[in-house]
């Protein structure tokens, strides 16, 4: 497979991913969080390079961490998730800088160019898989335990498990797209899409589907659009996101101004 | 944490709780509180807000960590309809999606048409929750409480913010599916008036102490302006 295809087979796989998770995350009222947890990845890309192994490895191990720290602290005081995600993935981004020069990390923020390793590309398969496969398998818990946790325990539902499960595969999605996009637009890529489809959307399979369908239209508009601009691809990929989420609004208010019509 | 499973012996209770003690961090809003409730029955929870009855709901589902003992008769599966929820208006799921949800998470194979029938909901199921009224929306969360085929239903305030006719509509549906299936209901309610019609025993929690007793006994002038802090008045319907 020509490393074209192998970039464009990986890059989807993650809007995938992306879209899929988005929707718990949007729905769980995380989007913030989303953006704060790109952060945390720093420090692990600086103790990666200090130490002299792949900086990958280094920001996915930061960000399980993080996310298992967010998990504990919040079981543990019952401050609520934002307010432990905005302090700790803020102390992670002033730790982060101290340790990595300037370019390593606007490389790590907003995705690097060149051509993936082979372990780099098997890294993101694989992960990507596990997170559209964990996302499929739960949506069932993640969407009773969304409306109240007491119903998911007396369906039989271990919440706080699924809760640290659901933060590790978020924080893994973000993880992937670490040398693709940078971990800061990653952020964009599985809020934007989401948070496009929830408007669009009825159902909660609408809303999967949705996501997917978006991320997907973004990814693969902003990657030939970036070849014809000569721009990176991370960029214009989240701004082709945007645009289809500014639409969604317009096509929203649309149909409504339709069925107002119609009624009258 | 959690609720300990219930011993081989078969109890006479489905559920028994013994020196509960459940709160927030140094502070127990539930102290030392010991109740039963037999298999069938239907007892009503009343007292002031902040006495502590939705914390001890939590308590008996296994979501807030306690002191004590809470233990359900084995094979003892619990409905819960949570008070009035905190959700966004436009989350795109569906009662249809919900009660799915729930009939693959406990596989209990059930049709959920005929659960959304038992509530009275139709059509409805198709929409968006944030679209449903008020009542449809407590039906919803009742429906989705019978799915699983629970013996037991815990209801909080279920009839909060459901217009007067809808409230009554409500109480007769409970009412009747425990009768229909022989399932022992605690609920907590307001209404006393509705909480002296139906309600087999109560239980009052209080700043002041914990009582149970038959509705007649519980429900007199005197022990309401002891437990409320403030005379009560309440009209009561004949059974």
């Amino acid at each position: 497979m020509s490393a074209e295809l192998t970039t464009l087979a990986l890059s989807l796989a993650m809007a995938v991913a992306a879209g899929l998770v988005g929707c718990f995350v949007i729905m769980r009222r995380m989007a913030l969080a989303a953006d704060a947890l790109s952060h945390v990845a720093l420090p692990g890309i600086g103790a990666a390079l200090a130490l002299g192994i792949h900086p990958l490895f280094g920001a996915a191990a930061m960000l399980f961490f993080g996310a298992a720290l967010v998990w504990g602290l919040e079981r543990r005081t019952r401050i609520a998730t934002e307010t432990i995600i905005g302090v700790v993935f803020s102390a992670a981004l002033a730790i982060g800088s101290l340790m990595s020069s300037g370019e390593e990390l606007i490389e790590a923020l907003l995705g690097g160019a060149g051509t993936l390793s082979l372990g780099e590309t098997v890294f993101g398969l694989v992960a990507a898989v596990a997170v559209v496969l964990f996302v499929l398998a739960q949506r069932s818990s993640l969407v009773l335990v969304l409306v109240s946790p007491e119903i998911g325990h007396t369906a039989g539902i271990n919440v706080a498990r699924l809760n640290l499960f659901f933060l590790e595969i978020f924080a893994l999605t973000v993880a992937l797209g670490l040398r693709y996009l940078g971990v800061l637009l990653m952020g964009s890529l599985i809020i934007i899409p989401a948070a496009t489809a929830k408007y669009l959307t009825r159902t909660l399979t609408g809303m999967l589907v949705g996501a997917v369908v978006f991320a997907i239209l973004a990814t693969l508009a902003g990657t030939l659009l970036a070849g014809v601009l000569h721009r990176p691809m991370g960029p214009v990929i989240i701004s082709v996101a945007a645009s289809l989420f500014v639409l969604s609004l317009f096509a929203r208010r649309f149909t409504r101004l339709r069925s107002i019509g119609k009624a009258t | 944490m959690g609720t300990t499973p219930g011993s081989m012996r078969i109890l006479p209770h489905v559920l028994e709780v013994e020196e509960l003690f459940v709160g927030f961090g140094q502070l127990d809003v539930i102290r030392d509180l010991t109740f039963s409730v037999e298999q069938g029955s239907s007892l009503a929870i009343i007292g002031p807000n902040g006495s502590g009855k939705t914390i001890l709901f939590k308590a008996l589902v296994g979501s807030l960590p306690f002191r004590g003992r809470i233990r359900w008769a084995p094979g003892a599966r619990i409905g819960y309809v949570p008070q009035k929820l905190d959700l966004e208006r436009d989350l795109p799921v569906t009662g249809v999606d919900l009660l799915r949800a729930k009939a693959r998470v406990t596989r209990s194979g059930e049709d959920i048409r005929g659960a959304a029938r038992d509530v009275g909901l139709g059509d409805e199921l198709r929409k968006p929750m944030g679209a449903l009224s008020g009542g449809q929306f407590q039906r919803l969360l009742l429906a989705l409480a019978l799915v699983g085929r629970p013996s037991v239903l815990l209801l909080d305030e279920p009839t909060a913010g459901v217009d007067q006719p809808g409230q009554e509509r409500l109480n007769e549906l409970v009412h009747r599916l425990q009768e229909q299936r022989g399932l022992t209901v605690l609920m907590i309610s307001h209404e006393l008036s509705v909480v002296y019609r139906y309600a087999t025993s109560v239980l009052c929690l209080s700043q002041v102490r914990a009582c149970i007793g038959p509705p007649k006994s519980i429900l007199t002038p005197e022990l309401l302006g002891e437990i409320y802090g403030a005379p009560l008045e309440f009209h009561v319907h004949e059974r």
